[in-house]
């Protein structure tokens, strides 16, 4: 039974990994320029695709993930300076409808260039297989790797944030972005800067998950409303409070899947349990957000805000 | 702006018959199908099997000159009462066929059959229609959806496996799916799960799976939920512990494809198989391999069966459909057509009467395919036919 715990664990936390890559570029864009960008999801699917493109040619999984990321921030550069750079004097309905027909756009255009057919991608000969972990549970080595990866990248952007020059100017252009910009700070540059940023942790994110699910149109939609959840519960604008809250509702969702028909089964028969509980563990992580957002209504790391 | 948005439409809307634009007289035929997300490929394929029974015949089916409407639902309930409603109110489409879904059908077939139009479904069979909303405008030429999964059961029974554990999507086909295995299964079984319509991620299941034991699994994934799993399956290292048993669905040609070695040696069952040997699926499949360049899926054969019953009927009543209903209906009831199954006949309750064979997926030339094993039952029909009082 220990293991079957500590496998679920395991899977949320993966899952969280990444929810955590996507969240962290939507908590700064949000947090930081005030913009809603529903968008965010089709950068996470362009770096997918641009895995499953590069690696068919050239044959080589870590060529194809390092090759991927100037192709999503390519791609995040032209959003940003064609679209999202007019949207920050905006209010969040104009954003959201511009942002959403960047969706359209993308999708389509996607569907256009590479068919409606998926992509699959095989998992790299070296990191294929499960390997035995504290000697009580086998866990495949490739979602193993990708709770490695999403630390790696936590802990990297927690330095940049915490320990920069860039990382301060950031944190106070979240809390009083005026400020920040009469003192100096190349505001536009900084902006780009960070969307930029956040669409490569999305597209490193779709890159990985290509050997794991299908590459296909519109991946990204259904992970990024599960990501405005994490953001909202950790509190928008902060990093840590995405990681806490991507791990989260990561292991909610994965837990709620596993146990609640178990749970449920008890009190119903089989068949009326096992179509309640795929709805209840469906419906758990809104719950938890309606929890979080009633009793710490800006998350649990709010960021400070000037007006 | 009606203009603009007319001539929209009608840059979506294919015309098949060699590309010249239709004649307003000719029989309208609406196919509503899935051609997108990762289950794309089955309404394409169940397309192009319809498409190659007309192009076979030059632009017509059964003598008579028609114009496929095709449209894409995107597997959302609402895309296709938008799309159904324009095609019977607008089009005049006299015959609606297509639906892939089973979370689709309930919704298109009554808006058709209250139209007074005919419904033939090529896929998508959920248990109502078969039974006590059965009716007489309502044909389903693939199977019922649980008789699919009943063979599945029954070819499990011949392994002797004790237990399974079984899973599906929560939805009509998924229910029925389980509700089929287990009618005819003889062994306990361990769980019954239902995972979200297009998840993609498997490894909260499989871990379960792995917990539980079970002596063998059956699982209804269809399309990329199908690949997605057993890849997932194999990376977990599961091929080994838990066999499986499944039904067409989980392994048609292009999940084979997809996935690859890891699924050598997996038995399911279908109604049909490329090695069945009768003149009519010789000639799809060369037809088919030689229009498209690859090799057909199950979902092609039951595109082109539909077509082909159709200008069955077609030819028996001149080309009438609603100027001669009782002329119609007899006509496909009636069901003289080759089917590339082999045997097919109509149940009472219009849903097929056919045999189902065990297959077993081997390497065969560097390409994945199945190979049928034996017969698992013969002239088998549906579980609710005498529910319906037709």
């Amino acid at each position: 039974m220990t293991q079957l715990y500590l496998e679920q664990l395991l899977n949320g936390i993966q899952l969280g990994m990444f929810l955590f890559l996507v969240s962290a570029g939507l908590t700064l864009v949000f947090g930081f320029m005030n913009v809603i960008n529903l968008a965010h999801g089709s950068l996470f699917m362009i770096g997918a695709y641009a895995m499953a493109l590069i690696s068919g040619m050239t044959g080589s999984f870590l060529l194809a993930l390092i090759l991927s990321l100037p192709v999503v921030a390519l791609s995040a550069w032209v959003i940003e300076v064609v679209i999202i750079s007019r949207l920050y004097t905006r209010d969040h309905l104009d954003q959201v409808l511009a942002t959403f027909a960047l969706i359209l756009f993308i999708n389509e255009g996607t569907t256009i260039l590479f068919g409606r057919t998926p992509l699959f991608l095989d998992v790299p000969p070296l990191l294929s297989g499960s390997i035995s972990l504290f000697g009580v549970v086998s866990y495949p080595l490739y979602r193993i790797t990708i709770i490695g990866a999403g630390l790696a990248v936590a802990l990297i952007l927690w330095i940049i944030i915490a320990k920069t020059r860039l990382g301060m100017q950031i944190r106070a252009g979240t809390t009083n972005r005026e400020t920040v910009e009469q003192l100096g700070v190349n505001i536009t540059r900084l902006n780009t800067m960070i969307f930029v940023a956040g669409a490569m942790f999305a597209g490193f994110a779709g890159a990985l998950a290509g050997p794991l699910t299908s590459v296909e149109v519109g991946m990204g939609e259904n992970l990024l409303i599960l990501c405005f959840v994490c953001i909202v519960i950790g509190g928008i604008g902060s990093i840590r409070g995405a990681l806490l809250g991507a791990i989260t509702i990561g292991v909610v969702d994965t837990m709620g899947r596993a146990f609640v028909p178990d749970i449920l089964v008890k009190f119903l028969n089989p068949a009326a349990a096992s179509g309640i509980s795929a709805g209840l563990s469906s419906m758990l992580i809104y719950l938890l957000m309606i929890v979080v957002l009633v009793v710490r209504p800006t998350g649990l790391f709010p960021v400070a805000r000037g007006s | 702006m009606k203009q603009k948005k007319f001539s929209l439409i009608a840059g979506v809307v294919l015309s098949v018959i060699g590309g010249a634009a239709a004649l307003a007289d000719d029989l309208k035929i609406g196919m509503i199908t899935t051609l997108s997300g990762s289950a794309g490929y089955l309404g394409q394929d169940v397309r192009d099997g319809f498409l190659l029974a007309i192009q076979e015949e030059g632009g017509t089916l059964g003598g008579t000159d028609v114009d496929v409407l095709i449209e894409d639902d995107g597997r959302k309930p609402e895309n296709g009462r938008a799309i159904a409603e324009r095609f019977l109110e607008r089009d005049g489409v006299e015959i609606m066929t297509g639906i892939i879904f089973s979370n689709i059908s309930p919704v298109v077939a009554p808006l058709t059959l209250r139209a007074g139009r005919f419904y033939v479904t090529p896929n998508s069979a959920p248990s109502q229609f078969a039974g006590k909303k059965c009716h007489e405008n309502y044909f389903a030429v693939a199977w019922q959806n649980d008789s699919l999964h009943e063979s599945a059961g029954l070819y499990a029974n011949s392994m002797d496996y004790e237990n399974a554990y079984i899973l599906a999507p929560n939805y009509q086909a998924g229910k029925d799916a389980l509700a089929g295995f287990k009618r005819y299964f003889k062994g306990e079984i361990v769980a019954e799960v239902y995972t979200q319509l297009g998840q993609t991620d498997y490894a909260a299941e499989i871990a379960k799976i792995r917990a539980a034991k079970p002596a063998m699994l059956f699982h209804f994934l269809p399309g990329g939920m199908g690949i997605n799993f057993a890849k997932q399956y194999d990376q977990a290292g599961m091929n080994d512990e838990v066999p499986l048993v499944v039904a067409a669905p989980s392994a048609d040609i292009n999940i084979l494809r997809a996935v690859g070695a890891s699924m050598v040696g997996i038995p399911n069952s279908s109604h049909w198989n490329h090695d069945l040997e009768n003149a009519a699926n010789t000639a799809f499949i060369a037809g088919f391999e030689a229009e498209y360049g690859r090799s057909p899926t199950v979902y092609a054969s039951q595109g082109y069966d539909t077509a082909k019953l159709i200008a069955s009927a077609l030819a028996a009543t001149g080309g009438k459909v609603t100027a001669d209903m009782d002329g119609f209906r007899a006509a496909m009831k009636a069901a003289d057509f080759d089917s590339v199954r082999g045997p097919f006949k109509f149940n009472k309750n219009n849903h097929p009467i056919q045999n189902w064979y065990g297959r077993v997926v081997v390497e065969r030339d560097g390409q994945f395919v199945n190979q049928i094993t034996g017969t698992i039952v013969e002239n088998h029909g549906d579980a609710y036919a005498d529910e319906c009082s037709m």
